[in-house]
């Protein structure tokens, strides 16, 4: 019971101390997704948006809005565990928590939480701002606060395994640049798969964030290009075996200690 | 009564490290199987040269390197086997600086109280005395960054002691600090020994071990060399040496029966002699001969020499 006590206590802390510190920084952490997303609602939804009329019989602002808001989501959950977690170790605050009793499944769930709230905050504000573009409508609450909250996980989870390994400040940005913008750009956010050649839609099928688009898609506006129960299937099966590595990684010490 | 009392109480070991070995990736052997315990309220010195291993021990410790073998018992807990027990007995200020420098001060402290799941009501109220008792009260809405070095010492110390543990380990804690709150520091650590904290540092200066320390370890080449009490430590010390500052100026070094002279400089005359030779001996010798003396004082800190000695030995 002590035991319990003890990392509910360590895990409200962490959580508490991640979400200050995005808080804290919101004019790096908050403030540039609701920009740029304003810019594509305006540029891509607005003015040419316009122009490529519907896809998939939607309103092509309609359709990308669920892609944008998802995103945003991505990034910014990624970018909060990994910014964190690589501060830690760089400034070796993470010494706190190391020397503590904490357990590692307590200082795991404290990081991914602080992901989460990023990745939820940032999602709500990015929702707010496409409101001034487009109406919203939302077909399967359900679905799309479960995918929401999956994709977090997953990429908060993805964004400690980049900061364990990373030795650098150029380590935790290669990631972000060279693999997650190229796998959310060609992961559907902006247009639907029947655009695609057969072998390129095979090889889009390779891309997790595709399913995570799509998902959330189908919660939104009811629509899909897969079924949605594959979807959160793969989706669940990601965040398995990312939790797994993170276990793994912690418990040996990768990274934190010598 | 008590005192009788106190002696038949077999005392807890606070620290028992049984055949400790380090071997780090690329096969530096940083500890030999090291063997070291420290009795519950102890004040005790770990000291060696630079690379010796003192901070890979305490790393140990405090559970930032893993170790390669053996075993580490804090108040009877085994490190591994109840981690989470051991590791709430522990305090620790590390030789850097290992703080987030853009956290407030008081956040610091209270976060680190939390991570040993103190709630944050009894945290706050720990936090006001430590941070007032080492002169940061006033600090504490500022950001780490902007303390001075010596803010920044006391600020761990403060953080290290949060959860009020019962060993407080200290890896070089005035290395770089001035005289003033070196002084200050020892005041503080030896309160917090006396209020029952077995402290455990590793230090540069032998005056501080001196000074300090009952118990002392020390460590050369991942091997300890001595492990026992200051007072028999210095005991071992069979001679002495002191300098003379002379009144007039001589050629060379003078014969005096039953002592070794050097003459450093013309004015400067370097004395050994072995223990059962006293002083007024000396100065009999040096009456005779007619050489006047303005002051003297003694060679070198006698912990000093003896380090010296024995790790060059080893």
């Amino acid at each position: 019971m002590r035991n319990f006590n003890l990392n509910l206590v360590g895990l409200y802390t962490l959580v508490r101390r991640e979400c200050m510190r995005f808080m804290r920084i919101w004019t790096q952490t908050l403030l540039p997704s609701m920009i740029s997303m304003a810019l594509y609602f305006l540029i891509f939804g607005n003015l040419m948006g316009n122009r490529i009329g519907t896809m998939d019989g939607f309103h092509y602002i309609e359709y990308i809005a669920p892609g944008l808001i998802m995103m945003s989501i991505i990034t910014n959950s990624y970018a909060n565990v990994v910014s964190s977690f690589f501060f830690a170790k760089f400034q070796r605050n993470i010494e706190e928590m190391i020397v503590s009793p904490l357990s590692i499944y307590t200082l795991l769930w404290g990081l991914l939480l602080g992901g989460l709230a990023r990745g939820i905050t940032v999602g709500l504000l990015v929702t707010l701002v496409s409101l001034f573009f487009t109406r919203l409508t939302i077909t399967h609450m359900d679905i799309t606060i479960l995918v929401v909250l999956l994709t977090s996980l997953l990429f908060s989870l993805g964004g400690l395994i980049n900061a364990i390994f990373a030795k650098s400040f150029d380590d935790i940005n290669i990631v972000p640049t060279f693999v997650l913008t190229p796998l959310t750009y060609l992961g559907g956010v902006f247009y639907s798969l029947d655009l695609l050649p057969k072998f390129w839609q095979w090889v889009t099928h390779l891309n997790p964030i595709f399913y995570m688009v799509n998902a959330f898609r189908y919660g939104m506006l009811g629509q899909s290009d897969l079924d949605i129960h594959t979807a959160l299937g793969v989706i669940l099966g990601f965040i398995v075996v990312l939790y797994l590595i993170c276990i793994w990684l912690l418990k040996k010490g990768t990274g934190i200690k010598t | 009564m008590t005192k009788p009392l106190k002696l038949a109480v077999d005392r807890m070991k606070a620290l028992d490290i049984k055949n400790l070995q380090k071997t780090y990736q690329g096969g530096v052997v940083a500890l030999k199987g090291i063997d070291l315990s420290v009795e519950e309220g102890d004040f005790f010195a770990l000291l060696g040269p630079n690379g010796a291993g003192k901070t890979t021990t305490i790393g140990i410790i405090t559970s930032l390197v893993n170790k390669t073998s053996g075993s580490v018992s804090v108040f009877g807990h085994d490190l591994e086997v109840e981690s989470e027990i051991a590791k709430t007995f522990i305090g620790v200020v590390p030789q850097e600086f290992n703080f987030n420098i853009f956290e407030r001060v008081i956040d610091i402290i209270i976060n680190q109280a939390g991570y040993y799941g103190i709630p944050r009501k009894r945290a706050a109220d720990n936090a006001e005395r430590y941070l007032t008792q080492l002169g940061l009260w006033d600090k504490r809405n500022q950001q780490a960054i902007e303390l001075s070095g010596g803010m920044k010492r006391r600020l761990m110390i403060a953080r290290s002691l949060v959860h009020e543990p019962k060993m407080l380990i200290l890896d070089e804690p005035t290395a770089g600090v001035d005289i003033e709150l070196r002084r200050s520091m020892w005041k503080f650590l030896k309160d917090i020994n006396h209020q029952g904290v077995t402290i455990i540092l590793t230090t540069h200066y032998l005056e501080e071990a001196e000074s300090l320390c009952r118990g002392i370890a020390i460590i050369d080449k991942g091997s300890i060399i001595a492990h026992t009490t200051v007072k028999q430590l210095l005991a071992r010390l069979n001679s002495e040496s002191f300098i003379f500052d002379l009144k007039h100026p001589l050629t060379k070094a003078p014969h005096l029966v039953g002592v070794n002279t050097l003459l450093l400089d013309e004015l400067s005359l370097e004395i050994s002699f072995p223990k059962s030779v006293n002083l007024n001996h000396i100065f009999e010798e040096l009456s005779k001969q007619n050489i006047e003396v303005n002051s003297m004082r003694n060679k070198t800190n006698r912990l000093e020499e003896l380090f010296i000695r024995l790790v060059n030995h080893a």
